[in-house]
């Protein structure tokens, strides 16, 4: 029971703004040490928690070193950038008179869905997509809509751009048969005795992709209508 | 055999020369934080799989107390002026080498599994994808370096600006995954199913299944992570009672409560690649910009997938 104060402490240092990496340090130390207690803990015992929590938590970080590969990207988008890829991205979106942000999105968010149940899920990303061409694209529209375009909504259009990103991702991976989440839950459920085949569960994820394509569409077309009402005023 | 410690030496070499550029920029409002912060990066790349698990947890602790003390971030670099120009003379071929990337992606994930050298595969099985993503960055960019003409000490100068603009933020999602250990290690999530099963009330096949899925975009969200969550809510939930006690089907309970899980992931900064990461990236005011946007979303489709469950697996 004591573990929880591990979460606990997730949740309070992100509701009082703290750096989140502190936090997840913080966190990860509060746990062990939290395992810990039961009566008679003697300080030297707790000590010795302390350091294997360390050694769990440092072991964990080299094992999940590729997590961070992403960002070896940096210098080629950098070098795209400053030979005005972000530009170019605008004009294209510039000379197409009925491009606009919800339609962009909603075009980017069935590539996006349709590409990753073919398990493409590489085709996307923050680094390699969404910063140097989809968001630019978008916010083209929006100045397009609105000459006078708000720092807010412009915020707003970039956050929507990494959002479709999101969704597109989590709610179309899922129709793919060999992605990690399908082959975990059959995995999970042949320990409990229960034999499902991948294909079966990947025919399941097919309403869900549907309801979220509905869902997030109809957001994207309402995001227009609130950019052409800002406008307008 | 080509795997995962060839990307970390290129890595570790990327973020070593990062330090020495930050160490290096005198302007720098950050500079010794930065130094520290990458250059620390930057050993846990090269030297982590020798050093004592210990010394790597204190590697990030170190880090995070860089990050912490706000020594970590970007300075303030010129605006270039001439960037449309550049697109204009460049047209649509520099879409090329952003295409790359993907490309080689997809090509080596298909072509390079099979391939063997003298009897031994030339890369790793189960790392195909990373390396073939490695290879594409690599490919990509000597192209792009040989397009414009430009020097390495550019692309690495320019990537360096990206890098900065992230910042801290760039290391949340390996350290969120190794809190995730440390947590799994301390069975925080047995502690939480034991809960949900315990005090939910569970009273009928439509009550269940709202506890499975709530439950799951919850402790997702608290996790950062679905497939945390996923074995220990099943566990507790979804197995014993809608599909034990009322009958549901397994295969459609599980596929839609994994999707479930993923409605939790859009709504926490815990799941920094998808969430604070691309905050960063786009430079947004609010670190929670990119949730917020998805909150919506999120909600709703929590609710459809509760009703898919509720009407479909029965």
């Amino acid at each position: 029971m004591w573990v929880l104060l591990g979460v606990l402490a997730v949740v309070v240092g992100f509701a009082a703004r703290l750096n989140p990496l502190l936090v997840v340090v913080i966190a990860a130390l509060v746990t062990g040490l939290a395992a810990l207690i039961a009566p008679g803990l003697t300080p030297a015992a707790a000590w010795g928690g302390l350091i294997d929590t360390l050694a769990v938590l440092g072991k964990a970080f080299k094992d999940n070193r590729y997590i961070s590969i992403t960002w070896l990207i940096l210098p080629l988008i950098g070098l795209l950038e400053r030979e005005g890829l972000q530009e170019r991205a605008r004009m294209l979106i510039q000379r197409l008179r009925s491009a606009t942000t919800g339609r962009l999105l909603l075009i980017y968010l069935v590539i996006r869905q349709g590409t990753a149940a073919l398990g493409l899920t590489s085709l996307g990303g923050h680094p390699q997509m969404v910063r140097p061409l989809i968001a630019p694209m978008a916010e083209a529209a929006a100045e397009a809509q609105d000459p006078n375009l708000s720092d807010a909504s412009r915020n707003r259009v970039k956050a929507m751009a990494a959002a479709t990103d999101n969704i597109g991702l989590f709610f179309g991976e899922d129709i793919f048969i060999a992605i990690a989440s399908i082959l975990l839950i059959k995995g999970f459920l042949e320990t409990n005795g229960i034999i499902v085949t991948p294909f079966a569960l990947s025919v399941w994820a097919i309403p869900t992709a549907i309801a979220a394509l509905l869902i997030h569409g109809t957001r994207l077309l309402l995001l227009d209508r609130s950019l052409r009402r800002e406008a307008a005023r | 055999m080509i795997g995962l410690p060839v990307l970390y030496v290129l890595a570790g070499a990327l973020f070593t020369v990062f330090a020495i550029g930050s160490a290096t920029d005198a302007t720098h409002p950050k500079r010794w934080g930065n130094t520290l912060f990458w250059g620390l990066f930057a050993g846990s790349f090269l030297a982590g799989s020798w050093l004592p698990d210990t010394v790597n947890g204190l590697l990030l602790v170190a880090m995070a107390l860089v990050a912490g003390l706000n020594l970590v971030g970007k300075g303030q670099s010129e605006p270039q002026s001439d960037r449309a120009e550049r697109a204009e003379r460049w047209g649509n071929s520099l879409f090329i080498p952003a295409l790359i990337p993907p490309a080689v992606t997809l090509a080596g994930t298909f072509l390079l599994k099979g391939v063997e050298i003298g009897g031994q595969p030339l890369v790793d099985p189960k790392q195909v994808t990373l390396v073939s993503l490695g290879a594409g960055i690599v490919l990509a960019t000597a192209a792009a370096l040989a397009m414009f003409r430009a020097s390495p000490a550019t692309a690495v100068r320019e990537g360096q600006r990206l890098m900065d603009s992230v910042g801290w933020a760039g290391l949340l999602p390996q350290a969120l995954a190794a809190l995730g250990a440390v947590f799994a290690a301390a069975k925080v999530g047995d502690v939480i199913g034991t809960l949900a099963g315990d005090y939910l009330p569970l009273n009928g096949p439509l009550m269940a299944v709202c506890a499975y899925t709530i439950g799951m975009a919850l402790f997702t969200a608290i996790m950062g992570n679905a497939f945390a969550a996923f074995p220990v809510m099943t566990a507790a939930i979804a197995l014993p009672l809608i599909v034990g006690q009322y009958g549901g089907d397994p295969t459609i309970v599980c596929a839609i409560g994994m999707l479930s899980g993923f409605c939790g992931t859009l709504t926490t900064p815990m799941a920094a690649n998808f969430n604070i990461v691309p905050a960063a990236l786009l430079e947004l005011p609010d670190r929670n910009g990119v949730i917020r946007a998805q909150l919506p979303t999120a909600l709703l489709l929590l609710i459809a997938n509760t009703v898919l469950m509720y009407v479909l697996a029965f």
